[in-house]
């Protein structure tokens, strides 16, 4: 891989693509672009970017049909642009196989760090960061250790597990679905009532202010992210 | 006719001539070709003057000609435009008629219609020919017609002498009187009498004799008269009518007013005709009266309904109609005709018996004896005269047999009996007398006629037996005493009579006493009732209890008409009483069951009608064979029916004030609606367009602070218009009922954690403190709209409290509810406004000082938290400045219990290695 990732942008709104170039470009990504879901297929094939940036509301294709598409022949990570009431949308495209989500009007920082992020999971694939560190916390992965401000904590083992899960994609969102399946198993997607009561015991355990949750983010109607600072 | 009154003398036109003028207007004209026989040439007339006005160009169609075969008459039909005629079958025969809504559909400016008097086939929309010629004028449709002079209604006995044939197909005058033109078709009977002979003349299914007896030069020479003075009285009127209107000073009859005493003879009906024409000749007003006297409750049916039909022709003839309780009727009939100046009476004489003369008396002797200054006409017929009712009568028996009262007097007579025989030592013998003569009356008060003469008879047996010498025995001694007993026994069958029929007038009163009670307990029910629906049901409960009949009522809906209330209940109408009723919504006038219009329907139909037209339609019906109502029921469903429409159209005015109530506050919220977003939305776009230019044009002379702060505010500018945005899709996503609350169970504490994250900036300046207590259970609740809802909640807050102050969450349980209060240290709430604050549009100050907001938060919580099934109150605080924002919620049902399954996962999981596990992918499939 080169060392400047190439971001694809697939929206259809010109003034967009304008400041999600020079933003990108900025940070010294590579940029191309399409404005229909058939140019991004086109350019997928001839440039074969790192990420991609989609809009969900392309004018002549369905976006969630344009993702199943995409999945079909590569892996790349995609973040995908909503909008603001369309949590079903937003599931669904994450369900599908988008990485991470931004939600209309947002601002340069979010979608950068949403972009980092995404870019990281997939680096992570190709080397070993065997210890985790956010703030005052600290997670050695491979003798699942968790140490806040120097002192060690007990987590269950769900708990950990949960907290790993969510550190393998440090700054992206993963769904509820997606953390009951991987937790505790297929059979087990609905119970968000699990899922629920585990995030506020590892809250209570790794947050300063359990009520005000600075690591652990909810993201409404969607699901939980780790607050990746970098 | 009626005629003015003769103070009318002023040269004025006078309202009557002025109201018939205007009412003229819209109407269609009618000409009606009159003719003294058949065969003079009426239809033939017609036609050429209808040929003429084609030349004319007027637009007209022949409705319906009866050439019957002459070839004369067939040619003149070429040319013109003839609407085909309605095949009606009956009774496996096929009649043809006039289609009436053909020619209402086609809208000609002029129809032919021969035959005026011509009585349609059942199955019509009305019984007879005329009545759809009026519609047709109301339609506006000018109309041609003709019309023999025997078939005019006055004239009926008048013909029936002449030609000895009764006909039956009448025709009103009033059809005739309300005709524009009249053009006499005359012929001399000699012409007559020759086309006769050529065959040129039509007669319809009469007996040869009867035929040739018709057209003898004797006859035709009175029919032709008759025709030629209706049509030179008509000129008259005319002439009168063109005087009255334009105000030319003029010879006016003088002011004759006629009365015409009403009976049940068989003649009745001759005798109001008669009226009629003498009415027309004096151009007087004229009054048709019945006496209802003690005889009318022994009447029985037939004769009951040969009054009522009597009064109901004198009605359609042009009279006005009154029916008096009385009990002498000469003496009734004189006073009320000096109280109203009758000029004139008219009554018919009956032919009885001598001996029947003597004892009831004679009506008319009385009559013409006592008149005074009042002409009084006889007129002879071979009929039965009224009876009087002034002397004691043959007993009659009466409706119903029963012995109780008859028991009931004879304990009168015992209790008197043992009275007498108490104090006979002490009085006269005579005296006692007097004292069976009271349980006479008793009995005759109480029990009526029939019982008192009972007690009468065994008075006078008691009386003998007891007291008159020798006794104990049934002889009398002393022939005085004969005179006594006889005298006895004369006057106690007077009082009876006199108290019987005091009690039935009595009785009768107290019927009309509590008819009126009915009406005026009517009046006021409907006065308190202001529900439509309400309404309606008392409305016919009451009509169908007072005139013991089914009623319904139907109201305009839309197009149509449909049935509101009935009583006894009803679901539906069927197809010939729908259209009845129809009918008398659209002319407003009575159709159904024994009217003009569609008679076969079940029910009659009245319109319920005020001065501002009809609001509905009333249906009666009844089990009972024959007429419906009598005239006197029908007088009080009048009067009932005029108090519905007039309650009916309150409720509608007060309904029609609440919607416009209602459109004016909606358009009150519209405006300010737009002014709202106007000024919102335009706010940060100024500053957002000002700042970016400024940017643009100057940004190079600028340094680093300031393009900050521009671009700071650029920023922050658009947020807020993101909030605003955000602010008007949720309130219209409420206003749709597009809320779809997708619920799940969540903790409070995250919420509060990404509600507080969200609204990081706004509360900058705040400090924010989170009480939640550790064992709160799940609420079952919409993440994204709850969040939304402490979103707009803070903002309020951070809104109106002081910089630097604090801003509390907090929550408890409350028995089966949990509260989630917003507290801030700001100036509170006015408490008139504790409510109106979760109005739209709502700012407390309502001017630009604020920090302005689109005044949508609390509404939108207010929709969303009522949504979820919460509420959510505004109060001040107790403690110091500052608002109290409460959300009630319920607790959810149950809690699942937190477990963890039991399987730990197995050890090689935890131990692969990190590629591996990030290969893991979620996303792969």
């Amino acid at each position: 891989m080169s060392s400047q990732p190439t971001i694809l942008i697939v929206d259809d709104e010109p003034p967009i693509r304008r400041f999600l170039r020079s933003s990108l470009a900025a940070q010294g990504y590579r940029v191309v672009e399409a404005d229909t879901g058939e140019a991004a297929l086109r350019q997928i094939a001839d440039e074969r970017p790192d990420l991609i940036v989609l809009d969900l509301g392309l004018p002549d294709r369905d976006g969630i049909e344009l993702i199943r598409e995409i999945r079909q022949t590569v892996e790349t990570p995609i973040v995908v642009l909503s909008v603001r009431d369309d949590e079903k949308g937003k599931v669904q495209a994450l369900d599908l196989g988008a990485s991470d989500y931004v939600t209309k009007p947002f601002g340069t920082e979010e979608l950068l760090a949403r972009v980092r992020a995404a870019l990281r999971h997939r680096l992570l694939e190709q080397g070993e960061r065997p210890v985790f560190r956010l703030k005052d916390l600290e997670v050695d992965l491979v003798r699942r250790i968790v140490t806040l401000r120097q002192e060690r904590i007990h987590l269950t083992p769900k708990e950990y597990d949960l907290l790993r899960l969510l550190i393998m994609h440090a700054g992206k969102v993963l769904t509820h679905r997606q953390l009951l399946r991987d937790i505790w198993g297929p059979a087990h997607v609905e119970d968000s009532d699990y899922l629920r009561s585990y995030v506020r015991m590892l809250r209570s355990k790794i947050e300063d202010d359990p009520t005000q949750p600075k690591l652990v983010l909810t993201e409404p109607g969607v699901g939980y992210r780790l607050n990746a600072l970098d | 006719m009626a005629t003015p009154d003769s103070s009318d003398r002023d040269a004025r036109p006078s309202p009557e001539a002025l109201l018939a003028a205007a009412q003229e207007q819209g109407r269609g004209r009618l000409k009606i070709f009159l003719g003294a026989a058949p065969g003079v040439g009426k239809t033939y007339e017609m036609l050429q003057t209808a040929h003429a006005k084609r030349r004319e160009g007027v637009d007209l169609v022949v409705g319906i000609v009866e050439t019957h075969n002459r070839r004369e008459t067939a040619a003149l039909l070429e040319g013109l435009e003839v609407i085909p005629r309605r095949r009606i079958e009956y009774k496996g025969r096929v009649l043809e008629e006039m289609d009436l809504d053909a020619i209402l559909a086609r809208r000609p400016q002029l129809v032919l219609v021969d035959e005026l008097a011509h009585t349609n086939a059942p199955g019509s929309r009305h019984p007879k020919r005329y009545l759809d010629v009026q519609e047709l004028l109301v339609a506006g449709i000018d109309v041609y017609t003709t019309l023999n002079i025997q078939h005019v209604e006055s004239l009926n006995d008048v013909v029936a002498q002449i030609t000895r044939i009764r006909v039956r197909e009448t025709l009103p005058d009033s059809v005739l009187d309300a005709a524009q033109e009249i053009e006499l078709v005359d012929l001399t009977p000699e012409d007559l009498i020759q086309r006769l002979k050529e065959g040129k003349v039509y007669v319809r299914d009469q007996a040869e004799r009867a035929t040739r007896h018709y057209f003898q030069p004797g006859n035709l020479t009175a029919l032709r008269e008759l025709a030629l003075r209706r049509t030179a009285e008509r000129v008259d009127e005319q002439m009168l009518s063109y005087m009255q209107a334009h105000a030319i000073r003029g010879p006016w009859a003088a002011g004759e007013r006629l009365m015409v005493c009403l009976s049940d003879s068989q003649s009745v009906g001759a005798l109001v005709r008669y009226a009629r024409r003498a009415a027309d000749r004096l151009h007087a007003k004229w009054t048709a009266v019945y006496v209802e006297s003690a005889r009318h409750h022994r009447l029985t049916e037939g004769e009951r309904d040969r009054v009522a039909e009597a009064l109901r022709l004198a009605e359609r003839l042009g009279a006005e109609t009154i029916t008096l309780p009385g009990r002498r009727i000469a003496d009734d009939l004189l006073a009320y005709a000096a109280a109203n100046n009758i000029t004139q009476i008219i009554i018919g004489k009956a032919e009885r018996s001598r001996w029947f003369e003597l004892l009831h008396g004679s009506v008319v002797r009385d009559l013409v004896k006592r008149a005074g200054n009042v002409s009084v006409h006889v007129l002879a017929d071979k009929s039965l005269e009224p009876a009087a009712e002034a002397k004691p009568g043959a007993p009659a028996s009466p409706r119903t047999f029963r012995i109780e009262p008859y028991l009931r007097s004879l304990v009168m007579v015992g209790v008197a009996l043992g009275i007498a025989y108490l104090i006979h030592q002490f009085v006269e013998v005579a005296s006692l007398s007097l004292i069976f003569l009271m349980a006479v009356l008793l009995s005759a008060i109480s029990y009526g006629l029939g019982p008192s003469l009972f007690a009468s008879a065994v008075s006078l047996v008691a009386y003998d037996f007891f007291f008159i010498p020798p006794l104990y025995s049934f002889t009398i001694d002393d022939p005085e005493d004969v005179i006594a007993l006889s005298v006895f026994l004369l006057v106690a069958m007077l009082v009876s009579n006199l108290a019987a029929h005091t009690r039935n007038q009595a009785k009768s009163a107290a019927d009309r006493a509590r008819t009126t009670a009915e009406l005026y307990a009517f009046s006021r029910k409907l006065a308190g009732i202001a529900n439509a629906d309400d309404l309606l049901w008392a409305t016919t409960y009451q009509i169908a209890s007072m005139l013991k009949v089914r009623a319904v009522v139907l109201l305009p809906e839309g197009e149509t008409l449909a049935l509101r209330a009935a009583y006894p209940p009803e679901d539906q109408l069927d197809d010939a009483d729908l259209a009845a009723a129809r009918w008398t919504w659209i002319h407003n006038r009575a159709a159904g069951r024994d009217s003009d219009t569609l008679p076969g329907a079940k029910r009659l139909f009245l319109p319920l009608r005020t001065g501002r037209g009809s609001v509905g339609v009333l249906g009666i019906d009844r089990d009972r064979p024959g007429a419906l109502l009598t005239p006197d029921e029908r007088r009080l469903l009048d009067a009932l029916a005029d108090q519905t429409a007039v309650a009916l159209e309150r409720v509608r005015l007060a309904q029609a004030v609440d919607e416009a109530r209602l459109m004016a506050e909606t358009e009150r919220l519209r405006s300010a609606l737009l002014t709202s977003i106007s000024h919102d939305l335009r706010t940060p776009l100024a500053s957002i367009l000002g700042s970016v230019t400024s940017l643009r044009s100057y940004g190079d002379a600028y340094d680093e602070a300031t393009r900050d702060e521009l671009t700071a505010t650029i920023q922050e500018e658009a947020e807020r218009l993101n909030r605003f945005v955000g602010n008007l899709l949720d309130m219209t996503r409420l206003e749709s009922g597009a809320l779809e609350p997708k619920r799940s169970l969540i903790d409070l504490a995250d919420i509060v954690g990404t509600a507080l994250q969200r609204s990081a900036k706004v509360l900058a300046r705040h400090h924010v403190e989170v009480d939640l207590p550790a064992d709160l259970p799940a609420l079952d609740l919409d993440f994204v709209l709850f969040e939304q809802v402490l979103v707009n909640l803070l903002d309020n807050a951070a809104k109106y409290a002081p910089s630097g102050s604090l801003i509390q969450i907090r929550s408890r349980r409350v028995d089966d509810s949990i509260t989630i209060a917003v507290i801030d240290e700001g100036d509170g709430i006015p408490p008139g406004d504790l409510e109106r604050i979760f109005d739209k549009f709502y700012r407390v100050h309502a001017t630009d000082r604020q920090r302005a907001g689109t005044g949508l938060g609390l509404a939108i919580c207010r929709g969303f938290v009522e949504a979820l099934g919460g509420r959510i109150v505004a109060a001040n605080r107790s403690d110091r400045r500052g608002a109290v924002l409460t959300i009630t919620l319920p607790v959810p049902v149950q809690l699942p219990p937190i477990s963890e399954p039991q399987s730990a996962p197995p050890q090689p999981t935890e131990t692969r290695p990190l590629h591996e596990l990030a290969a893991h992918d979620p996303h792969r499939r």
